[in-house]
């Protein structure tokens, strides 16, 4: 600690740390370290305009790239009982949640929406990174279970934009058991004959990859994504080597069969109309059990 | 976890090994005293009958009073106990004409997850399981239960083996997780976990899990989205290790005792959340102190599951299961 922070009183400090631009005006690329005007990064899908590094995006910037003309409609999402296991670590889980819904003003780490993309009718659902770290507890999982279950209603494709560092610690077991409740959804629409689209993104690792971000029909990636089961800590941690280069990122599962397709971000919505349209149009395609 | 390793002489004079738990140890003390007294008056003439039954009445009241008020993380150091009966105990004791079947037909053979068919009750059926090993060769060899992608993939072959031809498939999880390693990433971990849960949840035939000892995140789940889950007592079934846990959540291992307690990942909460079905009662001080007992009560269980389903058709069995799972979760722990 500096005499600064030991000396300066509280109300000083804020003063002495505040500052004169605010915060959202100014990006600094986590990649290269280049400023950005903050509406500029957002007008380029928060991607680099220097160094093309992808940034995490929240559901909004989501949907409104990626359906036709920025026009989508909202799911509500079911909400789940609250702090299942009355958990507690150094903080209060209730207290994280307040901290997270206030920051995002979002209910939980999904949003799922239904629009057309491309002129196909798609359900697409996107973690948000920026709520908990995307972790996956029941309301994720309610949230996915609710969106291929709309998807079954108007009979259209699912895709899922992965972005999370597993499951959610605070729901215990419960969010362990939305790797097979997720499962259970994506069989459905299997069934159904109905297409799962994932789009892997930044991160994507722990029980989110090892249940329904691993089970597209069609797996994309982001370019430079990490998608992995264990982090690349606790392998080095078990190994005790150096891990290869570029390890765990999307090129690098490409490369060992695990996605189909790396896909720059400002060109996924055309790719992803293509493949919708592709996929949904076949000519010996069986209808849907609800006709 | 402290454990004290004793060789300890038996009645007959042959040694045997015998793994304390820290918080055992008023329980070996005891012991230690009525062998001591045992093999003080043998061959003698005096008559110390009335001594050892009163101390081995205190030590059974010891043993209840101590197993029944466990804390999350003794039951933890309970569920990784050495001794605890493993995947080959368990089928070796409960099934007969084992025919362990290997590979993955794709990459390799994985010997943290063994499965083969086999004869449960007069029942043929399709077993697999993870197996921990039991001294450091074994050890080794099945790489300490924890496994890649080539196991789940084996589980998957076998489990689609078994629906295909109408098999029951019994599953035993006792793994502290799946193998956190540069190839298993390489080869698709986080694929096969995803696809062999699939499998569970998709097969027309019936399938039991039982949590054994320790059931360690995704690589557990893999293979156990069952109609049945049954756990063990003292068994611990988490989404991630209380250590993994405090590390993340409080930045330190010294935490692991709380978060143990947090995550809820004893028999009995699990039972309470839904998650499991039934809880496998252990004989007294632990299925490590009567290994033969804890495997025919969990027999006992199994073939009770097994046959609660019979007569049951495919689509039944899969509908059966997959509500089960859509359904978890409506209730929390007050």
């Amino acid at each position: 600690m500096s005499w600064l922070t030991n000396y300066v009183k509280p109300k000083l400090q804020r003063v002495l740390s505040s500052r004169e631009t605010p915060d959202n005006l100014w990006h600094k690329c986590k990649a290269c370290g280049q400023m950005i005007f903050q509406k500029d990064f957002e007008a380029n899908q928060y991607v680099c305009g220097h160094c093309d590094h992808h940034d995490r995006v929240p559901p909004a910037g989501r949907f409104n790239a990626l359906f036709d003309e920025g026009k989508f409609e909202l799911m509500s999402l079911p909400r789940p009982v609250q702090d299942p296991l009355k958990f507690r670590d150094s903080k209060k889980y209730t207290d994280r949640m307040k901290a997270a819904r206030a920051d995002t003003g979002d209910d939980d780490a999904i949003k799922v929406a239904s629009g057309t993309i491309g002129g196909t009718e798609a359900v697409v659902a996107v973690q948000n990174f920026y709520f908990m770290g995307g972790s996956m507890g029941m309301a994720v999982g309610d949230g996915i279970i609710a969106g291929a279950r709309q998807a079954l209603k108007l009979n259209a494709p699912f895709v899922m934009f992965t972005a999370s560092g597993g499951a959610r610690m605070q729901e215990g077991i419960l969010s362990l058991m939305q790797m097979p409740r997720t499962t259970v959804a994506l069989q459905m629409l299997r069934e159904a004959g109905l297409p799962y689209i994932v789009v892997l993104t930044d991160p994507t690792t722990g029980g989110v990859s090892a249940s329904y971000a691993m089970l597209g029909d069609i797996q994309l990636a982001e370019p430079g994504a990490m998608i992995a089961f264990s982090g690349p800590r606790v392998i080095e941690q078990t190994i005790r080597e150096k891990l290869p280069e570029g390890f765990q990122r999307a090129e690098y599962l490409k490369d060992h069969g695990m996605v189909d397709r790396v896909v720059h971000r400002h060109a996924l919505k055309d790719e992803l109309a293509t493949i919708l349209k592709l996929v949904m149009g076949g000519q010996y395609r069986r209808r849907a059990a609800a006709e | 976890m402290t454990r004290d390793n004793k060789t300890v002489p038996t009645e007959k004079g042959e040694r045997q090994m015998m793994t304390f738990l820290e918080f055992e140890k008023p329980i070996a003390e005891l012991e230690g005293k009525i062998r001591e007294l045992r093999s003080f008056s043998h061959g003698r003439d005096f008559d110390i009958g009335s001594e050892v039954g009163q101390l081995e009445g205190k030590l059974g009241r010891l043993l209840k009073d101590t197993y029944a008020n466990l804390t999350p993380w003794q039951k933890m150091q309970v569920a990784r106990h050495p001794e605890r009966p493993h995947f080959k105990d368990i089928v070796a004791h409960l099934t007969e004409d084992f025919t362990p079947l290997a590979g993955d037909r794709t990459f390799g053979e994985d010997e943290a997850v063994i499965g083969g068919l086999a004869r449960f009750r007069g029942e043929a059926c399709v077993i697999i399981g993870h197996e921990k090993g039991s001294d450091t060769e074994s050890r080794i060899r099945h790489n300490f239960g924890m496994a890649r992608p080539e196991g789940y993939r084996k589980a998957i072959r076998l489990m689609d083996m078994a629906d295909r031809f109408g098999l029951p498939v019994i599953t035993l999880v006792d793994t502290s997780g799946a193998y956190p390693g540069v190839g298993a990433e390489e080869r698709g971990q986080a694929e096969a976990i995803a696809r062999s849960t699939d499998k569970c949840l998709s097969l027309g035939v019936p399938l039991v899990t039982t949590i054994v000892g320790e059931g360690g995140s995704g690589g557990a789940v893999a293979i156990a989205a069952a109609n049945t889950v049954l756990m063990f007592e003292h068994a611990i079934y988490s989404v991630i290790s209380p250590e993994g846990c405090a590390s993340i959540l409080w930045r330190t291992n010294e935490k692991a005792k709380d978060a143990a307690t947090a995550l809820k990942i004893t028999a009995q909460d699990l039972l309470t959340l839904g998650v499991i079905d039934k809880i496998v009662a252990e004989p007294l001080g632990g299925a490590h102190r009567d290994r033969e007992r804890a495997m025919n009560m969990l027999g006992d269980a199994i073939e009770e599951s097994l046959k609660s389903m019979a007569g049951m058709d495919g689509e039944r069995l899969r509908r059966l299961r997959r509500e089960k799972f859509l359904a978890m979760g409506a209730k929390g722990i007050n």
